[in-house]
């Protein structure tokens, strides 16, 4: 790879991509719409390279992973990248806009990876000039531990396409499971459904988020049940991720779970504001 | 060793786990309801309550296996901090 690699939008997946490139060696020019976004995102770099092995990862020296990224606002910072890997929130106008700003900034050869968990890449690909070389990857939380990821080419992405995306992952130690076009392609078809239908457990009353949790780790030894692991995710995401569902397939059985809207619009998004269905401020275990 | 810090690692655990008995010496990972998601929680627990910093070299999961062990990792930390001030 003999440029730097493009990440846009420095949220949580986007500060996780960015942390495993530079980790593994590459250049990274990480881009946001603001200096307090990325500064926060530099900050939370360095304290995951700390944890990297209380998480059993391997031992990282955080100022030589964020030596090699550099932070910059607006599309214009990535137009000399080879690959763009495109990490922001899973809403379709705020993607557009973004796809809009990065077909003008960059050369026709750019690769544009769509790390998104549902929207379809063909839809995506459409409203660049590129189309060819448009593709999805659905990265994992937290992307350095996590050792593959889907890869989805859409309609018109070029075989040359998969192998720079392949050769790209690989570098990053990612094994890349080939899926089809299909909105929530495997993960999120049944993980977002599965996450949906808790949450409508813990509304209705027939259990609390710890109940839930516990069943699904105790009885079918799952790691983590689905309400920690929308904690994890962030409960916005989750919402979002299910309307796309929604929109996508215009199927009842993806309607969002009236609690998720409720935390969402409440700021309840889990871990990365301190609270979701468990409450990570340490003061109690207040749990919705 | 200051009971109090024991105390308040304890009173962390115990809210995050109000269930669950949890003897000083017992390995919370053992346990087997918390992951190493969690020690991240420790740490940024520890660091905040005891205003200590943890270097790169203590930050081993063998740290915060147990209450003691972290009570013990505190009492390192906050004596070097000491000594510093003098």
């Amino acid at each position: 790879m003999d440029r730097a690699i493009g990440v846009v939008g420095a949220g949580v997946m986007g500060v996780g991509v960015a942390q495993n490139l530079a980790q593994t060696g590459h250049e990274v020019v990480l881009v946001d719409t603001s200096e307090a976004i990325l500064a926060e995102a530099r900050a939370t770099i360095r304290n995951n390279c700390r944890m990297s092995r209380l998480t059993g990862g391997p031992e990282l020296d955080p100022d030589a992973v964020l030596a090699r990224i550099t932070t910059a606002v607006g599309a214009s910072a990535v137009a000399k990248v080879d690959i763009v890997v495109e990490n922001v929130t899973e809403n379709w106008d705020v993607k557009r806009g973004v796809y809009q700003e990065l077909d003008a900034a960059c050369g026709p050869d750019t690769v544009f990876v769509v790390n998104t968990s549902a929207i379809p890449i063909t839809q995506v690909a459409s409203i660049t000039k590129r189309p060819a070389n448009v593709i999805g990857v659905h990265f994992m939380n937290p992307v350095p531990a996590k050792p593959a990821v889907e890869m989805i080419p859409g309609v018109h992405t070029s075989e040359q396409t998969i192998e720079r995306t392949r050769a790209m992952l690989s570098a990053m130690g990612k094994r890349a499971i080939p899926v089809k076009d299909a909105c929530g392609f495997v993960s999120n078809r049944v993980l977002m459904l599965t996450v949906n239908e808790a949450a409508y457990l813990v509304h209705e009353g027939v259990a609390d988020a710890a109940g839930v949790d516990d069943v699904f780790r105790s009885c079918f030894g799952h790691p983590m049940g689905p309400l920690e692991t929308a904690d994890l995710i962030g409960v916005d995401t989750i919402l979002y991720s299910v309307e796309v569902l929604y929109d996508q397939y215009s199927d009842s059985k993806y309607r969002p779970c009236p609690l998720l809207r409720e935390m969402t619009a409440a700021g309840l998004h889990g871990r990365k504001t301190g609270r979701g269905f468990y409450d990570y401020g340490g003061s109690n275990r207040a749990v919705v | 060793m200051a009971e109090n810090v024991k105390d308040q690692i304890l009173g962390f655990l115990e809210s995050r786990f109000p269930d669950v008995e949890i003897p000083e010496t017992e390995d919370i990972f053992q346990l087997g309801f918390v992951n190493s998601l969690f020690a991240m929680e420790l740490v940024m627990f520890i660091e905040k309550t005891f205003g200590v910093t943890i270097p790169n070299d203590e930050l081993r999961l063998d740290n915060f296996r147990t209450v003691k062990s972290m009570a013990e990792l505190v009492d390192r930390r906050t004596a070097l901090a000491e000594t510093a001030e003098v």
